[in-house]
């Protein structure tokens, strides 16, 4: 019998695990040195916040995995040698694979400052992150953030449910604009400093200072103020983690390098997941000056999806993965986030884009079309939910802006008896579109989905 | 153009004003509470009045106060902070005493009622007012019932005040427990009618279907007893299959009725100790359905011997439905069901006992038009809505396959939608076409 090993046990390993061994009763091994078992990275932050127990961030009960025949191995990998197919553990043990799919995930990003190694100082991505905040958190009142992202944000929340004032330092003029257009990075900003945050913005750290127990007492920025705190969480993004296959003959240059059949230089050897980077699918000299940069997908949804793909390929039916219409979502402290398909910080050549604002400062939409064809491009909206498949379909198919207002309202995901914005969406439009008179379709929600 | 803003409308913070009112409205919950102590020895009884105001007024009081100015401390939005580590709603020592205060308040009120007479009395001003007769034991029950109801739904409404869906639920439970079993029951008292109570219908309302309880309400009730016969039945055979069909069992169990109603008010805090096992969810199948088909027999059994004047089965199909009464009526529904919230989750009743959620979740299997539906591949496998489902519904598992969830159990209560943060949930009523989506 084949012997599968997967190496890291997070979303994408434990994807490729699930979609394998439903199509084949190979030997399945899945080694880690997080936890035995798999849990949701994306439900540390609730758990620091007592919303939930360990137990309820892992997304199957104990018993899956054995009934599933999926073997845990809850240790280190310390190499990989693809000339003898082996892998060898911290304990010495040797493992031999027949086929090996390296998912082993990110690493914080730190560069370099001054001080980033002290007592108090930390990044937020693993399970040992989380137990390491517990102990840098104890009795503390204030704390530093530094970086504007999704995982900053989230620090910033589990301080703040500990009653931790956060400070927050972001390089751009608001929080998350290299992502968010001005509008929408300024709603967050706004909602941060709206839950009593301080948010610097602007401004980059230079240096972080110590008392003499070597714990991080204050921050210095680039601009020499000094700010006192008890705590410094470092969240400037993560980097795939190529510790393990670093000396190995495993192609490596970001990340672990793959085809778009996630498939590795060495036969039997895959990744995907956070770790790998798919290398441009253009690959070839007559193209080079064109050639469109190698792609990092850092996120849940990718995870997922690369690891369905590989499970294909692993089966032997190969299949080039392709992550379909762009998707992704998120919670800035009260404020939901949703995004479909693409919309850029800055406008792009050939595009216009309609933005639309509650007069709470809380909800917005953004819709990105092409100015030539008028097709919807993408699509931003923060505290409104909206339908992924429909949207989804709406870009695929190319549908004009203004089939997509006039249909809003079947995207629309809201529990029910919410407020309706459709319309004051669609008059904003009418109002900055002379000549336009788009109006809602009155059409049943019912008809559409049947 | 633009002049993008980003001064905060508001800043919420926790300040000293705020702490002072909260402490106030704690202060007088637990004023009130000593004033129920005190009533029971008895001194409250040459002033019932005064003393009523000074117990439920206080406790009702106080708990708005503590609330409502919840709404200042911080922005709308999901705040499950500390659930997991405050004593009280992780099943810690507090959770185990309130659990033991109240199982031990159901022994008194089912075998030891003498105990309570003192309380009864308290209300007595109530009862005459509204029943224009004495209190009992049950008015006394009936009051602090609905009180509990609306304090707790006013919590609701402070807790999800950014989600009208919960809003608007809140307000129907408490209007359905004051209006439907307090106040209404209380005019039929007071007009000599039977005490009915229209928003209970057999399998739930056991009684309401024994053949005694029918030559009870026809006799003693006339017209309008045969019209609550009428009503009974119309809304078993008729009304409950076309709004099953159309909206759920959300209908019933989580938007009318009483015992769903404390469950989604005072049960709002436990929600989070359900049992999400797979063992769970197969012993609540075995069970709520057990109950089911006892109920249809103890109902057969008593008309069985009521047709044939008790030839047939003598005293059994009596027996029988004294023992259902005791086991389900008062163990199950009160004891465990009520008294056990903080340590088994607030819907052990619902879930695992009742007959009505029996027949109304088949109902929403087999023949609904409502469904979560999960929106495409947003979830994060997080587990918020399984965590927080009162029915222990492992909700992400069919999220996370990109499945719609239908299931028996799912009360609609909406609390999975509510917390998930990333808007995968949406509770809806669709064509049945598509209702079981692909699994991805
Ligand atoms: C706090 C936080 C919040 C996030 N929220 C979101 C979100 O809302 N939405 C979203 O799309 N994404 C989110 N992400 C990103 C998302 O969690 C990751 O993209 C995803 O978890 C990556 O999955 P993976 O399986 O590729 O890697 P990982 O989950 O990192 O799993 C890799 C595993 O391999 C193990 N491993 C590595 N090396 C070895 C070795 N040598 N031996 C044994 N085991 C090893 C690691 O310990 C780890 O357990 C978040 C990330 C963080 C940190
Ligand atoms: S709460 Fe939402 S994101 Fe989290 S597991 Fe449930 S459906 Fe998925």
């Amino acid at each position: 019998m084949q012997h599968l090993v997967i190496i890291g046990n997070g979303i994408t390993g434990i994807t490729v695990a699930r979609y394998v061994r439903k199509q084949s009763d190979m030997r399945i091994t899945i080694i880690s040195n997080e936890s035995k078992y798999f849990f949701s990275r994306t439900a540390l932050m609730y758990v620091y916040m007592g919303h939930m127990k360990w137990e309820n961030i892992k997304p199957y009960e104990d018993w899956f995995w054995e009934k599933n025949h999926i073997d845990l191995i809850f240790a280190k990998a310390t190499a990989v040698d693809t000339d003898s197919k082996s892998i060898c553990l911290e304990s010495g043990e040797k493992i031999i694979y027949d086929k090996l799919v390296i998912a082993t995930g990110s690493h914080s990003n730190k560069f370099g400052w001054p001080g980033q190694d002290l007592k108090g100082v930390q990044g937020l991505y693993s399970k040992q992150d989380l137990e390491l905040l517990e102990e840098n958190t104890k009795n503390i009142h204030s704390a530093v953030i530094v970086g504007g992202g999704l995982i900053g944000i989230e620090l910033a929340e589990m301080l703040h449910a500990r009653d931790i004032h956060v400070t927050f330092l972001v390089r751009e003029k608001f929080y998350w604009n290299s992502i968010l257009p001005n509008e929408e990075a300024a709603m967050v900003s706004r909602h941060i400093l709206e839950h009593n945050m301080q948010l610097k913005l602007g401004v980059e750290l230079k240096e972080i200072l110590h008392d003499h127990n070597g714990r991080a007492r204050a921050v210095i920025t680039k601009s020499g103020e000094e700010i006192p705190c008890q705590f410094v969480g470092l969240t400037p993004g993560v980097h795939p983690n190529i510790d393990l296959v670093k000396n190995s003959k495993i192609e490596t240059n970001r990340g672990v390098l793959v085809n778009e059949y996630l498939e590795t230089n060495i036969p039997d050897v895959y990744s995907s997941g956070d770790c790998a980077e798919i290398k441009s699918s253009f690959h070839n000299a007559a193209n080079k000056t064109s050639l469109p940069p190698n792609k990092l997908e850092q996120l849940w949804y990718t995870g997922k999806m690369q690891g369905k793909i590989l499970a294909l390929n692993i089966l032997g039916n190969r299949v080039k993965y392709d992550r379909g219409i762009w998707y992704n979502s998120a919670k800035f402290l009260d404020i939901e986030y949703q995004t479909y398909g693409f919309v850029s910080a800055v406008p792009r050549e050939g595009e216009d884009s309609f933005y639309w604002e509650h007069p709470s400062g809380k909800i917005c939409i953004r819709l990105v079309y092409s100015s030539s064809d008028r097709s919807i491009i993408g699509v931003n909206v923060f505290g409104m939910r909206l339908r992924h498949r429909t949207f989804e379909s709406w870009i695929k198919e190319k549908r004009t802006i203004e089939y997509v207002l006039e249909n809003l309202p079947i995207a629309n995901f809201n529990p029910e008896f919410y407020k309706k914005h459709e319309q004051h969406i669609i008059d904003k439009f009418n109002l900055e579109n002379p000549g336009k008179n788009l109006s809602l379709r009155k059409r049943s929600l019912s008809n559409i989905i049947s | 153009m633009n002049i993008i803003q980003i001064e905060p409308f508001k800043v919420y913070s926790h300040n000293n004003k705020i702490e002072t009112l909260k402490k106030s409205g704690l202060a007088a919950i637990a004023i009130g509470f000593l004033f129920f102590l005190i009533s029971l020895t008895g001194i409250s009884s040459k002033q019932p009045l005064l003393f009523f105001f000074l117990s439920f007024g206080l406790v009702t009081a106080g708990s708005i106060l503590y609330f409502a100015i919840q709404v200042k401390e911080a922005p709308a939005g999901i705040k499950n902070n500390r659930i997991f580590f405050d004593a009280i709603t992780s099943r810690k020592s507090i959770a185990w005493i309130l659990g033991i205060v109240l199982t031990g308040f159901y022994i008194l009120l089912y075998w030891y009622p003498g105990t309570l007479q003192n309380l009864v009395n308290l209300i007595n001003p109530l009862s005459y007012l509204l029943r224009g007769q004495p209190a009992d034991r049950w008015v006394l029950y009936g009051t602090f019932y609905t009180t509990a109801v609306i304090i707790m739904a006013i919590r609701m409404i402070v807790k999800y005040r950014n989600n009208r869906y919960q809003i608007l639920r809140s307000i129907s439970v408490s209007f359905f427990q004051l209006g439907f079993s307090f106040i209404i029951p209380g005019i039929l008292v007071r007009l000599n009618k039977p005490e009915f109570y229209f928003n209970y219908f057999w399998p739930l309302k056991f009684q309401y279907l024994f053949p005694d309880e029918i030559k009870y309400l026809t006799s003693s009730g006339g017209a309008l007893g045969y019209f609550m016969i009428f009503w009974g039945a119309a809304m078993l055979i008729i009304a409950t299959p076309i709004l099953t069909y159309f909206f759920g069992k959300r209908w019933y169990c989580s938007w009318v009725c009483g015992c769903g109603g404390l469950a989604e008010t005072a049960g709002d805090p436990f929600r989070q100790n359900s049992d999400k096992s797979l063992k769970a969810w197969k012993l609540e199948r075995i069970s709520i359905h057990s109950v089911l088909v006892f109920v249809v027999i103890t109902t057969g059994l008593l008309w069985i011997n009521s047709a044939s004047n008790g030839k047939v089965l003598g005293s059994v199909s009596q027996v029988f439905a004294e023992w259902y009464g005791f086991v389900i009526g008062a163990l199950f529904s009160g004891i465990i069901g009520v008294g056990f919230y903080p340590i088994f989750g607030s819907r052990v009743w619902c879930r695992f006992g009742c007959p009505m959620a029996a027949t109304l979740g088949m109902l929403q299997k087999y023949f609904s038009r409502f469904r979560i539906t999960t929106n495409g591949g947003q979830c994060i496998s997080c587990g918020n809505c399984s965590t927080y489902c009162e029915m222990g519904i492992d909700v992400k598992w069919y999220a996370q396959r990109g499945q719609n969830i239908i299931r028996s159990s799912c009360v609609g209560c909406g609390i999975c939608s509510a917390v998930c943060p990333r808007g995968v949930l949406k509770l809806e009523n669709l064509p049945r076409a598509g209702r079981y989506s692909e699994v991805d």
